[in-house]
């Protein structure tokens, strides 16, 4: 018997503390990882919703945000693995050329 | 028991996540990122959501964070150092976080009695899942959309292959 609003809170406490950690943390692969804790934070606020409504449109929406999160994790983390290979440094302070 | 397991499991995300954002090392911060992964999953599964309580752990916590600790292992990642960060992150990056955290907070426990109250259902309630009624909407009326989700991933994977080829 929980208010539906209490996971609302718990997703925009969820969603804030990656806002901080994406502006606070300078390993871009932490940086990374705050935006992933930012779309959990989201999917638990559809799933809320989608509980409220009780309909699953909700639930497929989180089912697609997840498949993009995988499409996106594959593909940042290539392009991390380039970026060291050309800068030999993961601190985001320190790459800010586009040209070498 | 509803109110047990979202108090128990809550506190361990947020606990975790503040651990991710306090730790100075990428490891440390991937493994607590997989705690908040599997508190949200026990969420879910007391949300009636079954299926994705699953793909939650199989996905972000099996897949995408060995992905992760994949990569700090491969680079090599050290602490980070820390510095001041950017004066515009300090001017309106934090200042806007916390709007958004008041201004949400705000909303939803002033609404709090319309919203409703959430009961424990699916299959802790002894009742049927509803991952039929999913699979039904998701190869019906959503087929198109996910047929476009496995092209995605078919360039995702190319694209990594691409770009994490050794002559850029």
């Amino acid at each position: 018997m929980v208010p539906t609003a209490y996971y609302l809170v718990l997703g925009a406490v969820l969603f804030c503390i990656g806002i901080a950690s994406f502006l606070i943390r300078r390993n871009i692969i932490t940086i990374f990882m705050s935006i992933e804790l930012m779309l959990n934070a989201v999917n638990l606020t559809f799933v809320a919703f989608a509980h409220m409504w009780g309909q699953v449109s909700g639930q497929i929406f989180v089912f697609f945000v997840m498949v993009v999160a995988a499409a996106e994790a594959a593909v940042g983390l290539a392009i991390i693995i380039a970026l060291f290979r050309v800068r030999q440094t993961l601190n985001v302070d320190q790459v800010n050329l586009l040209k070498n | 028991m509803q109110i047990v397991l979202f108090t128990i499991f809550g506190l361990l995300a947020v606990a975790a996540a503040l651990n991710m954002l306090l730790q100075r090392h990428p490891i440390n911060s991937a493994l607590s990122l997989v705690v908040v992964m599997m508190s949200l999953a026990v969420l879910y599964w007391s949300l009636g959501a079954e299926f994705l309580a699953a793909a939650q752990v199989i996905v972000y916590a099996g897949a995408i964070m060995v992905l992760f600790i994949f990569v700090v292992m491969l680079l090599n990642a050290g602490e980070e150092t820390r510095t001041r960060g950017s004066r515009i992150a300090a001017i309106a990056g934090f200042p806007g976080g916390a709007a958004i955290f008041c201004l949400l907070t705000f909303v939803f426990l002033k609404y709090r009695t319309q919203l409703g109250t959430t009961q424990i259902s699916g299959m802790l309630a002894g009742t049927d899942s509803n991952l039929t009624r999913i699979a039904h909407s998701l190869f019906t009326t959503l087929l198109l959309p996910f047929e476009v989700t496995s092209i995605l991933i078919l360039i995702a994977i190319l694209g990594a292959v691409v770009l994490a080829r050794k002559e850029l």
